[in-house]
């Protein structure tokens, strides 16, 4: 017979993990020995085996006690299974349709059954799933970056007062933009059944991208002036259409495909062009970022066209729907692209202006040739990768 | 569903849980064939006097009730059967805790001293360790000075609030010693109440049995006896029993018996406890 002697450990010390484990060693219906030299060992034995649904006994002669083991242990993992495994890249890893009772268990864990239900509206891989995303995922955790220390907030610089309003109008744009793409993948991942691990952990530093680019915008923004610029109905109107889109893949493609690979375009251009050290400075760490934002979007997406055959019409319906539902606002705000001109010709001469307004043509067109590129890799022709490219919103997001 | 043949059974809602232990078994039944039904009653007393009044068919009685519809019933040349329990409501004891360093090492010693105990209608929290000091020679109402720790009186010690109070009063020094059930011995230790090594059992009682199910002679004998099938054929690996046999603190039903409840008999009679009940029925 096991036998596990606990000499001075109290019940309160451990001693039971001691008896668990050497009853866990055991066969149902097998007993174990148990000796021990605290005074109320019996007592505490008897209540704890009570508890547990182990027999209790005293071993001839007073040299100990008798545990018997109970069924209640395995009984209360019978019928429980396996949550898919830890490595996506293993065979059945990541299943298609994870059950709702699987809740918060971590992937790979072993779940008791009769877990509740969790209400997860997303819980299709085919919807939700790149094998990207790990990937990605690592690469957004290397690249974090403190606003505090990537950018050299004390640089000195001076610039005439209408380009530092056109900047701050500009900052006020992107601060905007953000807050929309921050807003709307943090919806979906409250929705996202999170056996999906990495596609949650990944639109989570998503959303604390745009965290950071809020703050760093605001703070240029802010580093002159104690106000910010305007926002209009029409950039609203645009973004609305974002936030209240409920579809989950209608949404990340207007989204992170059509708005933010428009938008990578924009970080480009505006570092480019930038007037000051801070300006650049802050829209390259963000143009960054968005490049892995556009790059999981399209991941995903195209899987998602893989396995749903109709998706890319809905997502064509999309932009259809999107344009008539915006046909009558304004589109980007004069002011916005106004100071884009102005960053473009850096000063005011004829020829400046005549330039930054080549510029600003020249993104437009820039913007137009990059989201066609991202429409036909998630498999529209030619064609309708212009047509469709064509409506994109005038607000660029 | 049919109302009127429905098998009905009376618990007291000493915790909200109750409710959602009583709703789960009421499916458990239903799902095979059994039409089952519950009231909840705020005290054990009201439940058994319902229960010789016919309103209910079985009752989830504590101890001491089980001992007062007993009696009653003899009294009314009736019979009562307890036909089922949980298989943590045999062998339990009480304990009566002094602090390790307490100068009291015999119970005789506890002569003039501050005793914590439950409610005072609990079997394992006040009668059946004052009875044990009495079989010791102490005169409980003369040579003790007892502390009551009344939570919930008419649940018979179900809430366990009256022995934590008296526990926590017996670490802070304002009584010499406090009554309580082993398994919450080991639970307020394990949590961290009573500091480890700070306390140590004076003395014990004899090993008692707790709840059972009873029925009288007029309940309808088939359900009772397909009630009982049911309850023993429970098990703990159903995922949807589990929850509810761990929220009512067992992992299996089992048959009922009485001979549990003797030291608890000796406790009542020597306190005169059923006395005023029996009175109140007119028994």
């Amino acid at each position: 017979m096991t036998e596990v002697d606990l000499a001075d450990l109290r019940f309160e010390e451990g001693a039971h993990l001691l008896l668990a484990r050497a009853l866990g060693r055991v066969a149902v219906g097998e007993e174990i020995a148990v000796r021990g030299r605290t005074p109320d060992l019996d007592i505490h034995l008897r209540a704890w085996a009570r508890a547990e649904g182990h027999g209790f006994g005293l071993l001839d002669g007073g040299a100990g006690f008798a545990l018997r083991r109970g069924p209640a242990q395995s009984a209360r993992w019978q019928g429980a299974e396996q949550a898919g495994r830890p490595d996506p890249a293993l065979p059945g890893a990541v299943v298609n349709q994870p059950p709702s009772h699987w809740g918060l268990a971590a992937r790979g864990a072993t779940v008791e059954a009769g877990a509740l239900d969790f209400r997860f509206t997303l819980a299709g891989k085919s919807q939700l799933w790149a094998d990207e995303a790990a990937r990605l995922y690592a690469q957004a955790v290397a690249s974090q970056w403190n606003p505090h220390t990537a950018v050299d907030w004390n640089a000195s610089f001076e610039l005439p007062e209408e380009v530092e309003d056109a900047v701050v109008q500009l900052m006020t744009y992107l601060i905007e933009n953000e807050t929309a793409a921050l807003v709307v993948p943090s919806r979906f991942v409250a929705q996202m059944h999170p056996h999906f691990r990495e596609v949650l952990q990944l639109l989570a530093i998503q959303a604390a991208d745009e965290a950071r680019h809020i703050e760093v915008f605001t703070r240029r923004a802010t580093l002159k002036r104690d106000r910010l610029g305007l926002s209009t109905v029409g950039g609203q109107a645009s973004l609305k259409t974002l936030v209240d889109e409920p579809d989950f893949a209608v949404a990340s493609f207007l989204l992170s495909v059509m708005g933010e690979g428009t938008f990578l375009t924009l970080l480009r251009f505006l570092e480019r062009h930038a007037p000051d050290p801070v300006t650049r400075a802050v829209t390259a760490l963000a143009a960054a970022d968005e490049a892995r934002h556009v790059a999981f979007g399209v991941a995903h997406l195209r899987e998602s066209a893989l396995a749903d055959p109709f998706l890319l019409e809905r997502l064509a319906a999309s932009v259809h729907r999107r344009h008539e539902a915006l046909r009558h606002t304004a589109g980007l705000n004069q002011e916005v692209r106004d100071a884009l001109v102005l960053l473009a010709a850096g000063g005011w001469e004829h020829k400046q202006l005549r330039l930054g307004s080549l510029r600003v043509a020249q993104l437009l067109a820039d913007m137009d040739v990059g989201r066609r590129n991202l429409l036909r890799r998630l498999g529209f022709d030619d064609e309708r990768a212009a047509a469709l490219s064509g409506l994109h919103t005038r607000n660029f997001m | 569903m049919s109302h009127a043949g429905a098998l009905l059974l009376g618990a007291v809602a000493y915790d909200p849980k109750v409710v959602a232990i009583w709703d789960g078994f009421r499916e458990y039944f239903a799902e095979r064939g059994l039409d089952f039904d519950y009231v909840l009653y705020s005290n054990y007393e009201r439940q058994v006097a319902s229960h010789l009044a016919g309103h209910i068919h079985v009752a989830w009685n504590s101890p001491l009730a089980w001992l007062q519809t007993e009696a009653a019933a003899a009294k009314l040349g009736r019979r009562a059967e307890a036909i089922c329990m949980r298989d943590t409501d045999r062998d339990l004891r009480s304990v009566i805790l002094v602090q390790q360093g307490s100068p009291i090492h015999e119970v005789g010693e506890l002569a003039g001293m501050r005793v914590g105990v439950g409610a005072k209608d609990s079997p394992q929290g006040y009668l059946l360790p004052l009875d044990l000091l009495a079989q010791s020679g102490l005169n409980v109402g003369r040579d003790l000075s007892v502390v009551p720790f009344d939570v919930l009186l008419g649940k018979h010690g179900d809430h366990i609030g009256g022995e934590r109070l008296a526990v926590e009063a017996l670490t802070r020094g304002e009584v010499d010693a406090a009554c309580i059930l082993d398994g919450n011995y080991l639970a307020f230790a394990q949590a961290g109440l009573l500091p480890s090594g700070s306390a140590r059992v004076l003395a014990r009682t004899a090993l008692y049995d707790h709840c059972n199910f009873t029925v009288l002679d007029d309940a309808p004998a088939e359900q009772v006896a397909r009630f009982r099938e049911l309850l023993l054929e429970m098990s703990y690996a159903d995922p949807k029993i589990r929850p509810l046999l761990d929220m009512e603190g067992l992992k299996q039903w089992l048959p009922g018996r009485t001979e549990g409840y003797l030291p608890l008999a000796a406790a009542v009679e020597r306190f005169g406890a059923l006395q005023p009940f029996l009175a109140e029925l007119g028994l």
